[in-house]
């Protein structure tokens, strides 16, 4: 009898997650890819074709011959949504990497720290989670302002005459995105540097290693799974990101999430934005699937 | 009484007065905090020598162990490797190398990478790192399995890896921190024997720690038993076993029956002593304690014989009690026997000798006798 229930409640927790991927996000998937398929048309919903009971089987078939790939086609045609994409992937890298150069000391003092010190030093690290992502992002504008925080600062000190012009510039989104995102850089990090064994250091250096080399040698490729979990974490959202270009970047700022932004709410044009949507999940596909083979590779290494 | 030398091999440098130790421990003292590790230690371990630190966790071995390997710095005292101080030479430059409890291996590397590793931190021409790492498989018979990670071996192959690793660099003393305590019980005896046969061909120093007795005992020239920082014997195996020289060594390698008593004569080589069990022990005893002052006499159980009969003179080295309780343990049985005034001591008997068609059993009434030379007495 409990053998039975253990079995059927170890089925119901496996279908847990994929029905949550199944209702939240294949389904709307698919609405959104069915969506990039159709035509504007001045109505609502503002496209077509639409679906309704009345159709019937015949007139369900002849609607779907309706759909078209001119959305995607479109797409490439306008130079402007390819400048977008790789506008958007070469701040989100360049971001990536400011983070992972700033997070990675950040985790491994916090790994090195004495034990009882570690679990204030985390709560530290999530403590910015308490207040809302929109007001801390609304914060760095007030900070990098011309007449913000740091230029009264500076100039005040003395080290520069006038104001540097940050606010409205991709200087601006690139400290958004890592100040953003540092703890989800952070997190991984810790938590593979903070699982290492220390008689792995040791033994390097009883084979020859000074403490440097050993870092080297030893802790940076063993904490890689972390690396490259904390860079998809951090990568992942940030191409796609909204937020932090809307507010602290310029006009000139071009990056994909806007670029939906606009064909969504300034133009309505849902099939184009749909189509830019359905763009963006496959260029982050492919860093996903990179993702989950390092994942399991990690899985095969720590059995 | 004869003093007991090394039955292994004829090798006894710390006999010879003019003998140079090889590492030298001098008023060695290490704290961590208000926790003193290593309390003022003193200690010479000879070039060649398999020298083994024996104790109870938390007894301050391993601590000792990483002093050597420069992983610790002594808070007071002086360590002396091959005629040079070595406390102020980080373990990096140290002509050591250690063998880890927990084998250390790198998880990233392959078995060929990991025992090339140190070579590599010494610049060596790849060629002649290649042969190395070609004959440190060749010696731990790991030749097949040079390709695979650590995570594709078994313990006992993990355990080689770590020793040819830990050879490579061919330190002048290998260290090796508790090297069979992963192992499981049949290999561990044949690896024991393994690494004796390895020590001796490779002329090298082997200091290990470990809390199993049994392999020191097999594996070691000297045995340094410690407890609460300090060691309280140095000696080979047989003279631990057989003279301990306190009441802690005696009950902490193998079993003891320890009879507490008053001495009631002395002299002559022989001490005679009157247990709190009633019954007067004589027994061979190089020291001479005054008469009357208290003493222990400690006697293995193999050393106590149990019969039936009354031995010829009953009135020394012999006692009458009944059989409390036996354990069978297929080559010798354990004869527990409660003597009249309620001890318990505890005899074997290798079951080569037992009759097995007229056994003595349960509640029998036995005596139980040993020889003047069988025990020791234990002054403190």
């Amino acid at each position: 009898m409990s053998k039975l229930g253990s079995a059927i409640f170890s089925r119901l927790v496996i279908i847990i997650p994929y029905a949550w991927l199944l209702f939240f996000f294949l389904v709307p998937f698919l609405i959104v890819f069915r969506i990039s398929l159709s035509t504007t048309a001045i109505a609502q919903p503002p496209y077509e074709p639409v679906f309704a009971l009345a159709d019937g089987l015949s007139g369900l078939w002849a609607k779907i011959g309706q759909f078209s790939f001119d959305n995607f086609v479109w797409l490439t045609e306008d130079a402007l949504y390819l400048n977008a994409y790789l506008s958007s992937v070469w701040i989100a890298g360049v971001s990536t990497l400011a983070t992972l150069l700033i997070g990675y000391p950040i985790a491994y003092g916090m790994a090195q720290a004495p034990r009882s010190l570690r679990p204030t030093l985390l709560m530290l690290v999530i403590l910015p989670f308490w207040t809302s992502f929109l007001i801390r992002v609304y914060a760095w504008i007030a900070i990098l302002k011309p007449e913000g925080l740091l230029n009264q600062f500076l100039i005040g000190t003395g080290i520069i005459d006038s104001p540097l012009i940050i606010l409205g510039t991709n200087w601006a989104i690139y400290i958004g995105i890592v100040y953003s995102y540092l703890p989800f850089m952070v997190l991984p990090l810790y938590s593979a540097l903070e699982k290492m064994d220390n008689t792995l250091i040791e033994a390097a250096q009883d084979l020859g290693c000074p403490q440097i080399t050993a870092f080297w040698k030893i802790t940076f490729p063993l904490s890689l799974p972390g690396v490259v979990a904390g860079c998809m974490l951090v990568f992942i959202p940030a191409v796609g990101e909204f937020v932090i270009p809307d507010l602290l970047g310029g006009s000139q700022t071009l990056m994909i999430g806007k670029t939906l932004w606009n064909e969504f709410n300034a133009n309505r044009d849902w099939p184009v934005s749909a189509a830019v949507a359905t763009i963006l999940l496959l260029i982050l596909v492919v860093p996903i699937v990179f993702f989950q083979n390092a994942q399991a590779k990690a899985e095969e290494q720590g059995r | 009484m004869k003093s007991l030398g090394n039955i292994r091999r004829s090798f006894a440098p710390w006999t010879d007065p003019d003998a140079k130790p090889f590492i030298t421990f001098r008023n060695v003292t290490k704290k961590f905090g208000d926790f003193t590790a290593v309390d003022n230690l003193t200690l010479d371990i000879y070039h060649r020598e398999f020298f083994a630190l024996l104790g109870a966790s938390g007894c301050g071995k391993s601590t000792l162990l990483r002093m050597l390997a420069g992983f610790e710095r002594p808070t007071s005292g002086e360590i002396i490797l091959d005629g040079q101080d070595i406390a102020s030479i980080p373990p990096y430059k140290r002509p050591v190398n250690m063998m880890f409890q927990s084998y250390a291996l790198f998880p990233h590397m392959t078995v060929e990478s990991n025992i090339g590793f140190g070579l590599r931190q010494d610049g060596m021409p790849k060629n002649e790192i290649a042969e190395r790492v070609a004959q440190m498989l060749k010696l731990v018979k790991l030749e097949q399995f040079a390709k695979r990670k650590p995570h594709q071996l078994s313990g006992g192959q993990r355990q080689r890896v770590a020793l040819a690793r830990s050879l490579a660099k061919r330190p002048k003393v290998l260290l090796l921190d508790e090297p069979l305590g992963a192992l499981d019980k049949k290999l561990r005896e044949e690896t024991q024997f393994e690494l004796m046969d390895l020590q001796q061909d490779l002329g090298l120093t082997f200091v290990v720690v470990t809390h199993d007795q049994e392999e020191a005992m097999t594996m070691a020239d000297r045995i340094a038993v410690m407890s609460h920082g300090k060691v309280i014997q140095v000696a080979t195996p047989a003279e631990i076993y057989e003279a301990p020289n306190s009441r802690f060594v005696a009950d902490f390698i193998g079993d003891v029956n320890i009879l507490d008593g008053k001495v009631s004569a002395s002299g002559n080589g022989k001490i005679e002593l009157v247990t709190n069990d009633g019954f007067t022990v004589r027994t061979a005893s190089a020291g001479a304690p005054a008469s009357g002052s208290a003493a222990g006499f400690a006697i293995r159980p193999e050393k106590l014989k149990v019969s039936r009969n009354a031995p010829a003179d009953a009135t020394v080295n012999a006692a009458e009690g009944e059989v409390w309780d036996i354990g069978y343990l297929g080559d010798m049985t354990v004869f527990y026997v409660k003597l009249g005034s309620g001890k318990v001591v505890k005899a074997s008997m290798l079951n080569a000798q037992r009759e097995v068609e007229n056994p003595i059993v349960y509640d029998e009434k036995v005596w139980v006798s040993f020889g003047e030379t069988a025990g020791v007495v234990l002054k403190d």
